[in-house]
């Protein structure tokens, strides 16, 4: 229980339930549009008002992303950022920021052909405080999870609309930090969600886990954050963020402002409604 | 008995063979392959389903086909007997209808009025099409833009069978860009969408599913053999790219220790030049990709490397995971053959026994012909004739300088 406590995720989550408050999550693809960037957008997310930081790893074949993302991992690619370049930022990152937690968010098999002995030794070294693979259930985590938890690397997992009670209840047993609720059946970056029947799902969660609920997939603006944010403990914002990486990927000066002005847009309706 | 018993046994309960397989896919998809692993679970060993699927397979696919020997060509060559397993004549003119009808059964008892697929050559995209069509279900197929270029013929095929085909033009734009889009379609669609899949690989219970359907080739295979050659063959010989009509010949053959097998992947310009598509004969690292652990050409940052084949539908670069495990335990030797050595036997087989096989077909046939020449004429090769070669001709008279 000791790790539970100096766990940056868990502090984070408790300090934001003591102040009444949700959890905004940005997400971002580590190295898009290139590696020398990703660091400077990570400072400008947390400037505009996030909690916690998704940092996706590219991966050539990103099964569970749509075109957004899809292009941002084509993009990073380009200039070979490997999984090895992601936790070279995460440590450049902690010499400026060590209270705001990075989980890293990917598919296994970058993770897989380091190897998950130096994957863990180095993300805990660079300051990684939680990992969340996709293509990765509990089932499938087996002993890899039990090494991340003697890394200080919490297992966040993946929930989604077609998850069964029973399921999800394992799925809870398992899972670290927060759970990621998928608020609908699709790709990052799909159609808009309906926030009453998110509701309803989380509700019936509750009921299985105490653990932070966060809710991701189609969260576009402030008003739909604001939505999620009357039913979750926190709301996590990808394609978004990546859409307007990709707009001005000429530029790449100018998405710092970009990404905190959307981020502001969203932690503001966030607060109103934590307020009221 | 035989001390392979054990891997008929497989796979585990969580649908892993030794260290491969497995079901690693996104939450949301977990639910659907639940509920496939339920549904086969329950028409697995189920008379009734098992005679429908024997009755398509008579009447509809043209069941049994037949091992012919090929006895010009062996005479040529000198060495051991080869016979052909003709799964080119079957309807749709290739190995993988036996698993679409098998798949089409399953689609249609779980009640979704739609189907989705990916392919490579075509072949599998034709077979599903095919059944979608017979059964009146909604059919889309995700093929690589590339493949879509290389096949026409194929994509006419399914056009006029009334299926969408989507090109897919993210990644290599080839087989495994499609089946990426095949499963993210499946994860927005999955209430109403069967994802028959055209190989033993994927999540479980995809890999089992499609090996027990595709079975019936060496099923069929050894009772021939030991009508026609009054016993077992001293060799089996498929391709392999995902690996289904290997698995299809070789499975019912495991228990018997005295029947040597070869899987021949792509080994495009060579093994040695990294332009090929040949996993285990190049001894890949262990990797994770489309739902199952497996041996996977990846570059040292873990990114999916791409392949190089002239055949479409071998150009992959992972391999079911069965075929892992059949590699480390030693029951399957894999090799490879080259683009030239696969155009050689193309030609070969055409000019000297009538029969034009695919390109996938060739490839196994190229090793067949070096492995012949060193038996003795008293010795029996079974090979894989998976596909006929029609849809590959544009791609030959390409080479040969041909436009039409």
């Amino acid at each position: 229980m000791n790790r539970t406590v100096s766990n940056r995720i868990d502090r984070r989550f408790a300090a934001l339930k003591a102040q009444g408050r949700t959890a905004l999550i940005p997400y971002i693809t580590a190295g898009d549009p290139a590696p020398a960037y990703t660091v400077g957008f990570m400072h400008a997310c947390v400037e505009a008002g996030a909690d916690v930081l998704e940092l996706g790893v590219p991966f050539s074949d990103p099964m569970a992303d749509g075109p957004v993302i899809q292009k941002a991992c084509e993009r990073a690619l380009v200039h070979g950022t490997q999984l090895r370049h992601v936790l070279e930022m995460v440590a450049e990152f902690r010499q400026r920021d060590t209270e705001t937690p990075v989980v890293l968010m990917g598919y296994l098999n970058p993770i897989e052909r380091m190897g998950y002995d130096v994957f863990t030794r180095q993300a805990q070294a660079s300051g990684v405080d939680g990992v969340l693979v996709v293509d990765m259930p509990p089932e499938e985590a087996g002993d890899n999870a039990a090494l991340f938890a003697e890394h200080g690397l919490q297992s966040i997992f993946l929930l989604a609309p077609t998850t069964s009670e029973a399921r999800a209840k394992e799925i809870c047993k398992y899972g670290e930090g927060y759970l990621y609720y998928v608020s609908l059946k699709g790709v990052t970056g799909a159609a808009t969600l309906d926030a009453d029947a998110v509701g309803e799902q989380l509700g019936k969660l509750r009921r299985v886990t105490e653990l932070p609920l966060c809710v991701g997939f189609g969260i576009r603006d402030g008003e739909a954050a604001a939505a999620i944010g009357r039913v979750a403990d926190g709301v996590i914002v990808g394609s978004a963020l990546v859409g307007r990486i990709a707009e001005r990927a000429d530029d790449p000066t100018s998405i710092p402002a970009a990404l905190k002005s959307i981020l502001g847009e969203m932690r503001e309706a966030l607060d109103r409604d934590a307020v009221g | 008995m035989s001390r392979f018993h054990d891997l008929t046994q497989l796979p585990d309960a969580r649908g892993h063979f030794g260290p491969y397989g497995g079901r690693f896919v996104s939450e949301t998809l977990s639910f659907a392959l639940e509920e496939l692993e339920t549904i086969y679970a329950g028409l697995k060993d189920d008379p009734e389903f098992q005679a429908e699927f024997d009755r398509d397979l008579t009447h509809y696919v043209g069941r049994p086909s037949p091992l012919y020997h090929a006895e010009r060509w062996s005479r040529e060559i000198g060495g051991a007997q080869i016979w052909l397993k003709r799964e080119d004549l079957n309807h749709t003119g290739a190995h993988k209808v036996n698993n679409t009808i098998g798949q089409a059964l399953l689609a249609k008892k779980s009640g979704k009025p739609r189907v989705i697929a990916e392919t490579g050559a075509g072949q599998h995209g034709v077979a599903t099409a095919t059944v979608a069509a017979r059964l009146g279900l909604k059919c889309e197929i995700y093929m690589g833009a590339e493949d879509v270029e290389r096949q026409k013929l194929n994509v006419y095929r399914m056009h006029l069978l009334g299926a969408k085909v989507v090109p897919v033009e993210s990644g290599s734009r080839t087989l495994k860009d499609a089946m990426n889009e095949a499963l993210r379609d499946w994860v927005t669609n999955v209430d109403d969408t069967f994802y028959i899949i055209g190989t033993v690989a994927g999540p479980h219970p995809y890999p089992m599913l499609v090996r027990d359907f595709s079975a019936i080739v060496g099923r069929e295979a050894r009772r021939q053999s030991l009508e026609q050659i009054g016993r077992l063959p001293d060799a089996l010989v498929a391709c392999v790219g995902g690996g289904s009509n290997a698995m299809g010949l070789f499975y019912p053959f495991v228990e018997d220790d005295e029947v040597t097998m070869y899987g021949v992947e792509a080994g495009g310009e060579g093994v040695a030049t990294g332009r090929h598509a040949a996993p285990l004969t190049a001894n890949a690292p262990r990797g994770v990709l489309h739902g199952n652990r497996t041996y996977l050409m990846s570059d040292e940052g873990g990114q999916v490397a791409d392949t190089q084949s002239i055949s479409a539908g071998l150009d992959y670069p992972g391999v079911g995971p069965e075929h892992a495990l059949w590699k480390d335990v030693g029951r399957v030797r894999y090799v490879a053959a080259d683009d030239d050595e696969v155009l050689a036997a193309f030609r070969e087989l055409t000019l000297v026994e009538g029969i034009m096989p695919a390109l996938e077909s060739a490839h196994a046939l190229a090793h067949a012909k070096k492995l012949a020449g060193e038996m003795s004429p008293d010795q029996h090769i079974v090979v894989n004739l998976s596909g006929r070669g029609d849809k590959d001709i544009h791609t030959v008279a390409k080479l040969d300088g041909i436009e039409f």
